[in-house]
């Protein structure tokens, strides 16, 4: 395996599955959507497309989470933070784009602005008019943040549950901030009633289609970005400090520069996926901010499994359909129960995930057979991590 | 006989007196005054209700009373006063007794206007001077401060030479330097006098009239009150500190209240309980219940409720947190972080339940009667309900450390902390230790949630609000020592109520929630962290 051509380490069995799935499906949802008439049984509704659209975004965010978890043990519970704050550099872009269409027809100012009474646009609003120089600030806000807060973090040391405590802190500061209305991000309504994305409109099919296409795209860009990550040399040293921190300092690793470094491209992905949410449901509000919302997302990883890249993305999947299924019928009020179920239960009697626990399965088959075949000395699969860090 | 004689001249001279006092009497203020409601002059009433307010005749009040209800009558053929009775009967206004003759055919009642009304408020403040309770003088009296009204001065002053009780002699002094501090024509001295019964007085409302002094006052005068503005000022600011002090105090002791649980959970197992909040929150609830019982059952029990909520919220909070810790926690030793997202599950899952089973609203939830109400310090106001959390708050903490330092419980506990195998290597059951810790801790949380139903709103979501804060705290003090705990709480809550009137209560959350992902950086295992090898993994 350690010798193989880069490409064939970067692209194993699950993860060329991965891709192939993603790719299917980001072509034949806006073919169903836009080519099939309404009454098809083939039709895929528009509901569905933006619900995908959304899936997809959260898949994003849990591969950003699962790298930094899965690879070097750092559980943040404030990924949400980077997500919104990914977000809000989107629905800056788009207010802007708003233009004259806004309800009290400034040119200039957003509606919240005007409401407010304020005269002119605060100085870090300046640019967002320009596509380019929003999507800049969807990688640079998030990962500028990360940076400074992981630098001090990781130099000083502060692991295990410290850090996801003071993370968790980080995002509630946020959320706190941006309900006030003189932090100049729309307080409590957040932005929203957004216009058009580069001109088109973002309520029409085909740029829904496009966002999701998109979003797909995006994902399987991170997806292969994280695979390059793990499966280098890099990759090892990450693995190295996620399950002996001390020991890869003591063998003349800077843990703090490895694990800063992967923190702020995790911290940049969930600002993608923030970024390209926005659009999709049309509102960014300070609520994004919650820990609570955090600490979700830390579940969908949790439950695809953690240190497989493609399970985050099937759990986040996978939780989020349940919660839409579960929230909109009769079961409605139990839906926190078994949210809180599935933490209990994902912690206590899958820790490794669905993914880790079928790579378990498989592996076990495949001793079996292996014993079956020449009765000789198994060779150990390698497997998914069995515990944390600590 | 020049003894009798002169005896003679001295009884004459005193019947003379006499004579004179009863002709004095027969025509004083009181009857002076009353001539003059008989004119229909609203200049007139006005001066009347000023003259008969300070006579200090007994008739006065009533007679007031009636012309501020428009029973006060009068003819200006006979120049008498009537007051009418709530039963149409009249009573001579000069002696007070009921008039028994034919009414006078031109009898119309004592016009009243809005400038006449003022002058009757302040003439009632007059009257209540001299009020039989001494409660009632002190509140008129600080009505008069307020209102500095020149017409009151001789009533003040006459009240001030009839007081008896100190406390209202003072602010009858108070009241009658600020009317003399007001009205233009004082002389230089008395007003110098006045600013010093005024800087004396030293609060939020002295100032106001000490600034609001006119500029052209004499160059003495004037400096008397600069300084006394200064020394006002430096009293205010002082006053103002103390408060935020017990502010901070209030909030920091509940802060620790609700982290000192969690500290402990934390220092023995390094678990992070995400569920502790609701720990809280069942405790709370659990006050809710029983004063419900109460007040359906034995409502003359209520003022003991607490009593009862006490020990049943810490059984509650203690039996489900070990009932957690054996069918969750245990099995996750060794991985914190695992740990940390279970108790998020086992949180929702009982916030759900509540919500399902007492509803999603706030609950009603009383203050016994001896937890109602405030007193006045000094300058500031000090509510029971914060006062008696402070005290219980100390002696929880009291009894905890002496349970740690004292019992065979707190020595095993202190020795898991310290080195979990080396205990277990001595025959510390250590399994055992972890669950009733963990009981303890919910425990805990469960009696903070009594105390939190006091002063906040019982509802599903009452322990959300505070982890993030019991958090900091652990983090800021650090664990295995409940001093750190003690430290951390009120640091962060006097830190708190110090930014406040800079920064604003969200910022000043944010500036300290800043400060310490800042601080965590200088000293990453909190203020008085555990040392020694079996800290770093």
């Amino acid at each position: 395996m350690m010798s193989a051509h880069p490409l064939i380490r970067l692209l194993d069995r699950g993860s060329t599955l991965f891709l192939v799935l993603l790719g299917a499906f980001a072509i034949a949802i806006p073919v169903l959507n836009l080519l099939m008439p309404a009454g098809s049984a083939l039709h895929v509704s528009t509901y569905f497309v933006a619900l995908f659209g959304k899936y997809v975004c959260y898949g994003l965010l849990a591969l950003s989470i699962d790298l930094i978890w899965g690879y070097v043990g750092i559980l943040s519970l404030g990924h949400g933070a980077f997500f919104a704050l990914g977000g809000y550099a989107m629905g800056m872009y788009l207010m802007r784009q708003i233009g004259d269409r806004g309800v009290y027809a400034n040119p200039i100012l957003p509606d919240f602005m005007v409401f407010l009474n304020w005269s002119e646009l605060p100085i870090f609003w300046y640019g967002f008019n320009n596509f380019a120089y929003a999507m800049l600030m969807v990688l640079l806000v998030p990962g500028l943040l990360a940076f400074v807060f992981g630098w001090f973090a990781f130099r000083s040391r502060v692991t295990g549950v410290y850090l996801s405590i003071i993370t968790q802190a980080m995002t509630y500061a946020l959320l706190l901030g941006f309900f006030r209305n003189n932090f100049g991000f729309g307080g409590n309504n957040g932005l929203t009633d957004f216009k058009d994305i580069l001109g088109f409109n973002v309520q029409a099919d085909g740029t829904r289609n496009a966002l999701l296409v998109i979003s797909c795209l995006m994902l399987a860009l991170c997806f292969l970005v994280c695979r390059a990550i793990v499966t280098s040399k890099f990759g090892k040293v990450l693995i190295g400090i996620r399950d002996a921190e001390s020991r890869t300092r003591f063998l003349g690793y800077r843990v703090e520069a490895y694990k800063l470094f992967v923190f702020t491209v995790s911290a940049c992905m969930a600002g993608i996926a923030g970024a390209l949410y926005v659009p999709q449901v049309g509102i960014i509000n300070p609520g994004e901010f919650a820990p609570a919302n955090s600490i979700e997302a830390v579940i969908w990883v949790a439950v695809g499994g953690r240190g497989t890249l493609t399970g985050a993305v099937l759990g986040a999947f996978v939780v989020n359909y349940a919660k839409t299924f579960f929230t909109s019928g009769f079961l409605a009020p139990y839906w926190l129960f078994m949210l809180g179920g599935l933490f209990i239960g994902t912690t206590l009697f899958m820790p490794r995930g669905i993914i880790g626990t079928y790579n378990n399965w498989r592996a076990n088959q495949a001793d079996k057979k292996d014993a079956a075949r020449d009765n000789a000395k198994n060779d150990a699969f390698p497997s998914a991590p069995p515990h944390a860090a600590e | 006989m020049v003894k009798f004689h002169d005896r003679i001249v001295a009884l004459v001279f005193a019947i003379g007196l006499l004579v004179v006092a009863a002709g004095l009497a027969h025509a004083g203020p009181y009857e002076d005054a009353l001539e003059k409601f008989t004119t229909d002059e609203f200049a007139d009433t006005a001066e009347a209700v000023t003259e008969v307010a300070t006579s200090g005749s007994p008739l006065a009040a009533p007679l007031i009373a009636a012309l501020q209800d428009g029973r006060l009558q009068f003819s200006a053929k006979d120049k008498k006063v009537f007051i009418k009775t709530a039963d149409d009967k009249l009573i001579d206004a000069e002696t007070g007794k009921p008039f028994d003759g034919t009414p006078p055919d031109d009898l119309d009642t004592v016009r009243v206007n809005n400038r006449l009304r003022g002058v009757i408020e302040a003439a009632n403040g007059a009257l209540t001077l001299m009020a039989p309770d001494a409660g009632k003088r002190y509140e008129s009296a600080q009505s008069v401060f307020k209102s500095r009204d020149a017409a009151v001065l001789p009533a003040v002053e006459k009240a001030l030479e009839a007081e008896k009780v100190a406390r209202v002699k003072k602010i009858l002094n108070e009241a009658r330097a600020a009317i003399l501090l007001a009205a233009d024509d004082t002389s230089a001295p008395d007003r110098i006098a006045a600013i010093e019964v005024i800087r004396a007085r030293g609060d939020q409302d002295s100032l106001a009239l000490l600034q609001s002094l006119p500029a052209d006052l004499p160059a003495d005068v004037r400096a008397t009150a600069n300084g006394a503005i200064k020394t006002v000022e430096r009293n205010l600011a002082l006053w103002n500190t103390v408060q935020n002090l017990w502010y901070g105090l209030s909030l920091g002791s509940v802060l620790l209240l609700a982290a000192i649980g969690l500290a402990i959970t934390f220092g023995v197992m390094g678990v992070i309980n995400m569920a502790h909040g609701e720990m809280v929150m069942l405790g709370a609830y659990t006050t809710y219940v029983v004063q419900d019982v109460i007040r359906t059952s034995y409502p003359g029990l209520f003022d003991y409720s607490l009593a009862f909520a006490l020990p049943l919220a810490f059984l509650v909070a203690a039996i489900v947190g070990i009932i957690i810790e054996r069918t969750v926690i245990r099995f996750l030793y060794g991985r914190p972080l695992e740990t940390l997202l279970a108790t998020w599950g086992i949180s929702l899952v009982l916030m759900q339940a509540v919500r399902a089973v007492f509803g999603p609203t706030n609950k009603e939830v009383g203050n016994p009667s001896w937890m109602s109400g405030a007193f006045d310090l000094g300058g500031i106001l000090i509510t029971y309900n914060r006062m008696w959390i402070i005290v219980f708050t100390g002696i929880v903490f009291v009894a905890l450390l002496a349970m740690l330092r004292f019992t065979r419980l707190g020595l095993e506990m202190r020795a898991v902390t310290q080195n979990r195998q080396m205990a277990a290597a001595v025959g510390i059951r250590t399994a055992r230790i972890d669950a009733l810790t963990f009981g303890l801790g919910s425990g805990i949380a469960g009696i903070a949630g009594v105390a939190l139903s006091q002063i906040d709103n019982v509802s599903p979501n009452l322990g959300q609000g505070y982890i993030i804060d019991s958090f900091m705290v652990v983090v800021f003090g650090g664990v295995g020592n409940l001093w750190g705990t003690l430290v951390g709480a009120l640091t962060l809550g006097i830190a708190n109520k110090f930014l406040e009137p800079f920064a604003g209560a969200v910022l000043a959350k944010i500036a300290i929630l800043v400060f310490i992902i800042l601080f965590i950086q200088k000293r990453p295992r909190g203020m008085f962290a555990l040392k020694g090898r079996a800290i770093e993994a």
